[in-house]
């Protein structure tokens, strides 16, 4: 048996007792941090409260899944991701693996970043558009399909949900606005300017969350404090989401319209 | 004021007189005679004392040099010469003519813009002949010729004075056969030898006198009596009426150009910026006042001044102390510490040096072989000096005492530096390390040098050949799955079509990263034979291996193709069969399913998906491993035919084919280079020592099939890999 059980937003106090009464009847508990982590806690922490071995693998280990599936077949293993396990897309392919070897799979819920951070700044969930991922960019590897995906969210009037890479290390959002900005100058869809509406969530689910709104050259220049962040493009904004960006997150009044 | 500081001051006024300046070269077959005419023209010119010349050849001054008489390092000279009431500087490279030293001739030839073609009398046209030649005509470098060692003909093959015309007549007209046929269209005939215009001179470097037509003219010395003195044994009473030097020096400035003549139809070869720009038109200007435009074409290793590098002005000024840039390493400046120039065989110090000349400089510290210099930051680069040949022996290296290690692989570096064939790598398992060369000869001098100058003490492998792979039909399309799993590519592999993989080799077709001008090599590639929708889709050449894109209409495929051709490149570095490079393979992409979200088809995942999907590939089309393979030209006395045949075909050699000539029989043949090992001596002990021969590298040929699993396993136990290669369901599995 294979359960993925979801970690939450922040620390072991967001596990839920579904999650904690798997992890207590586990024989092997694993959990990968390279998707997503606990902002609030170290693996070695987790360890300590939940009072029982944990086993963090590496993005490699988790692809390659033997490690996972031979536990599983042999008795009650976990694979601990931090929010909502399958949000994390590659996750399902470990899943269908398992599945293909008989191994019965099951999934723990949790909270996601995908519905804290529209909650946070007050955005209606059914008017996102398609959620993109920002990755670093690399030696020969400048994706610009983040940018067009955008685009097409926003010329349809959607919110765009614009999560961060956390690879080597975790993005900030001043980066993530730079890296959009240079997207910006090679497509020239006029998206991103200097008094372009941005949404930032700083540590969701944390109590120290920061949730900001503002035009992108004034974000630019602002401190968000320690990771992780994730940004939102607002695309239309109903009246009640304009009074929830002012009232929550400070956005300049002159939105109200 | 001494001979010297006399020499020293003339050439110091003329360098800033660029119509004064001649950079030529020697090039010629091995032992024809290039070190000992360039000895002779420097002290025919006064730059060295007389009796040394030719006799002990100062400019190969190496110990090895001595000791084996030949020559292994470009050496560099100069000369004044007067011609016609003014004094010319003449800046000379002697460049070695062993095969394995090869890529010395090929980076000499970006220094200078004319060369000597030394052609023995004896011998005639040889394969090297053809090659050094063919190097200088592509870097538009213009030849004349001279036909040496003719005092053997009389001497030796009893030549009577018509047959040695005929020799000569003979030798002209295959010269410009390979001129007609190497030199680009608008040089072809301007750039012929002709006896009459005295682009051809004849002689013999050793007894120091030569001749031309237009210097028989002036003094009415004619053939015969050429043959008349050589008869009676009068050679240095000829020396006296024709002197070499004379004779050889005035065909070069009249026949060579002057360095700002030659620089106009030079750099739009060498260098493909913007010929508007400052940089560009000093450069064609072979201007002094322009920005610096330099290429280091040598780093020597001084033992008291460390890294010199030499190269060649194409514009500007260098003065000491001034701060230049090496493109391609940003905005870090590096100051001209000593500045200095060749005057006769020493290296003088000058505060100054002006566009047109061969400066060497101390303070690059990052240059090697190939580097662009200039005094703007980040210029576009001149365009690589390639050779054709790669290295092909590889032995591996050890320091004999443990506590050597650290500074065997100081100097392992250094001398890699200062000499670009040779390519060091580590074997990752066991520490161990590959040093690859031209031949064996190269390696040995290499090791040499190592323990009699750097006095390392090592223990070394036999030597080994450096192999190739490729496949021998068409193999694929093989998916290859991203570890993620969210990612497939579809490949394809086959053989390239000959010709191309020829074009690539030679470098008519340059390897590329990303296709500038792609209706040209679409044109290219359909001429050569290659099918006109594949030649359209070409994404990067490397090695002589191509990557197409047969895919229509892959969405997220063009932000992912800078990931696939990297892929296609570290499989093309290191083949699926034992990690060599792969040879003449057509790789097609001809499908891709790509992830949604951008992160998740980064270069960790895509990467190993086309190297594993290429190699997948090649299983199914069946590798192949191909090994080096060297021609023999051997001359000897007809009785001893037998003895060379045996020794060749003991040696999984074949005979291509005999010539019969007066007194010797000349025997082309062919085999392995991994087979050649230590042929030297087999073949001088079965000859008696009566033996003349030399080899060319030749390309790649396949390894007999029942060869190949044991050869193999052994590169892949060297290499510190698991003996067996992977196989088709490995890499599908991935
Ligand atoms: N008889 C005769 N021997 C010559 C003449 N020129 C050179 N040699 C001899 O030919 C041999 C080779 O001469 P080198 O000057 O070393 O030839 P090279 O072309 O520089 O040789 P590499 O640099 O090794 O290719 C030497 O033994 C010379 O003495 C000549 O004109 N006549
Ligand atoms: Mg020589």
């Amino acid at each position: 048996m294979l359960t993925f059980v979801g970690l939450g937003l922040y620390d072991v106090n967001d596990l839920t007792l579904r999650g904690k009464k798997v992890i207590e009847d586990a024989d092997t508990i694993f959990a990968e941090f390279y998707t997503s982590h606990l902002i609030g806690m170290e693996p070695q922490e987790l360890e300590k409260t939940l009072g029982k071995k944990i086993i963090v693998l590496s993005r490699e280990e988790v692809e390659q899944g033997d490690i996972i599936l031979e536990s599983a077949e042999k008795g009650n293993a976990v694979l601990l991701v931090a929010g909502d396990p399958m949000i994390a897309t590659t996750h399902i392919a470990l899943r269908i693996m398992a599945e293909e070897r008989g191994i019965a799979t099951r999934i723990v819920h949790n909270a996601s970043i995908v519905t804290a951070a529209p909650g946070l700044l007050g955005l209606q969930q059914y008017k996102f558009g398609r959620t993109v991922s920002l990755p670093f960019p690399q030696e020969n590897y400048f994706p610009t399909s983040p940018y067009d995906a955008i685009q097409e969210n926003f010329s349809r009037g959607l919110h765009t949900l614009i999560l961060l890479d956390l690879n080597p290390k975790p993005m900030g959002a001043k980066q993530a606005m730079e890296i959009l900005l240079r997207m910006e100058e090679k497509k020239k869809g006029g998206i991103f300017k200097e008094n372009t509406l941005l949404g930032v969530v700083a540590r969701a689910g944390a109590p120290d969350c920061l949730v900001r709104a503002g035009y992108l050259k004034d974000l630019l220049h602002e401190d968000f404090g320690p990771p992780l962040h994730t940004l939102i493009l607002p695309g239309k904004l109903h009246f009640a989401e304009a009074e929830a960006l002012v009232k929550l997150a400070g956005a300049p009044r002159e939105i109200l319209g | 004021m001494g001979r010297k500081e006399d020499n020293i001051r003339k050439a110091l006024a003329i360098m800033r007189n660029v119509e004064l300046i001649r950079n030529i070269g020697t090039v010629a077959h091995i032992d024809h005679g290039k070190t000992t005419l360039s000895d002779n023209l420097i002290a025919g010119a006064g730059m060295m004392s007389e009796e040394l010349a030719g006799k002990q050849l100062v400019l190969d001054f190496d110990e090895q040099e001595q000791a084996r008489g030949i020559t292994i390092n470009t050496a560099a000279a100069s000369m004044v010469h007067e011609y016609e009431g003014k004094e010319y500087l003449i800046n000379l490279l002697d460049t070695p003519g062993h095969v394995d030293f090869g890529g010395d001739v090929t980076r000499a030839m970006r220094a200078v813009d004319g060369v000597i073609l030394v052609v023995c009398a004896v011998e005639g046209v040889m394969p090297q002949t053809e090659t050094v030649l063919r190097q200088a005509l592509k870097e538009r470098v213009k030849p004349v010729l001279f036909i040496n060692k003719v005092d053997r003909l009389i001497n030796e093959l009893q030549l009577d004075s018509t047959q040695m015309q005929e020799r000569f007549a003979k030798i002209i007209t295959e010269v410009n056969k390979l001129i007609r046929r190497y030199a680009e269209k608008e040089f072809k005939d301007k750039w012929m030898v002709r006896v009459e215009d005295g682009s051809v001179a004849f002689g013999s470097a050793y007894h120091n006198w030569a001749i031309s037509v237009p210097y028989m003219k002036k003094t009415g010395i004619t053939f015969k009596d050429i043959y008349q003195h050589l008869k009676e044994g009068k050679q240095k009473e000829l020396a006296k009426k024709a002197p070499l030097h004379r004779i050889v020096l005035d065909m070069v400035i009249q026949h060579l150009p002057n360095p700002a003549e030659a620089q106009k139809y030079r750099i739009p070869k060498i260098w493909r910026g913007d010929l508007q720009s400052p940089l560009g038109e000093a450069m064609i200007n072979c201007d002094p006042k322009g920005p610096v435009g330099m290429m280091v074409t040598k780093i020597v290793m001084d033992p008291h001044a460390g890294e010199v590098s030499v190269g060649r002005l194409f514009s500007g000024t260098l003065r000491k102390g001034q701060e230049l840039y090496i493109a391609g390493l940003g905005n870090r400046k590096y100051r001209i510490q000593q500045l200095s120039m060749m005057v006769g065989p020493d290296r003088i110090p000058v505060d100054e040096l002006t566009a047109g000349n061969i400066p060497a400089i101390i303070g690059l510290r990052d240059a090697i072989a190939g580097s662009t210099v200039s005094s703007i930051p980040d210029v576009e680069p001149f365009e690589p000096m390639r050779h054709y040949s790669e290295p092909v022996v590889t032995v591996a290296i050890e320091a004999k005492h443990t506590k050597d290690l650290p500074r065997l692989i100081d100097v392992l570096r250094t001398i890699s530096k200062a000499d670009p064939s040779l390519k060091v790598e580590i074997n990752q398992e066991t520490g161990e390390h590959l040093l690859s060369g031209m031949g064996e000869l190269h390696l040995e001098v290499t090791i040499y040098r190592i323990t009699h100058e750097y006095k390392v003490e090592v223990i070394t492998s036999p030597p080994i050949v450096v192999y190739r792979e490729t496949v021998d039909h068409k193999g694929g399309p093989f998916e290859g799955k991203s570890p993620n799993r969210h990612n497939k590519f579809y490949i394809e592999v086959e053989p390239l079509e000959e010709s191309v993989v020829q074009a690539i080799v030679e470098g008519e077709i340059p390897e590329m990263d990303r296709i500038k001008n792609r209706k040209d090599l679409t044109k290219q590639l359909t001429d050569l034979g290659m099918d006109r929708e594949e030649a359209k889709r070409v994404e990067a050449i490397r090695g002589p291996n191509i990557l197409l894109d047969m895919t229509w209409g892959v969405q997220y495929l063009n932000e992912t193709m800078e990931l696939v051709k990297q892929a296609f490149f570290e499989a093309m570095e290191k083949g699926p069969l034992a990690n060599e490079k792969v040879y003449g393979l057509k790789v097609k992409l001809v499908d891709a399913k790509l992830h949604e979200d951008s992160i998740h088809r980064g270069p960790a995942q895509v990467i190993p998906a086309v190297r594993n999907a290429i190699y997948g590939a090649m299983c199914q089309g069946n590798r192949v491993l191909l090994e080096p393979i060297q021609k023999i030209y051997i001359n000897v006395p007809m009785e001893l035919v037998g003895a060379v045949t045996r020794e060749i075909q003991q040696r999984r050699g074949v005979i291509v084919d005999m010539e019969q000539e007066e007194y010797q029989t000349i025997i082309h043949a062919k085999a392995p280079v991994a087979e050649m090992f230590g042929f030297a001596s087999a073949i001088r002990s079965a000859t008696g020592g009566r033996v003349l021969w030399s080899t060319e590298n030749a390309g790649y040929e396949r390894v007999p099939r029942d060869l190949q699993p044991q050869i193999v396993r052994q590169i892949r136990e060297r290499k510190g890999l698991k003996p067996e290669p992977y196989d088709e369901k490995y890499y599908a599995e991935m």
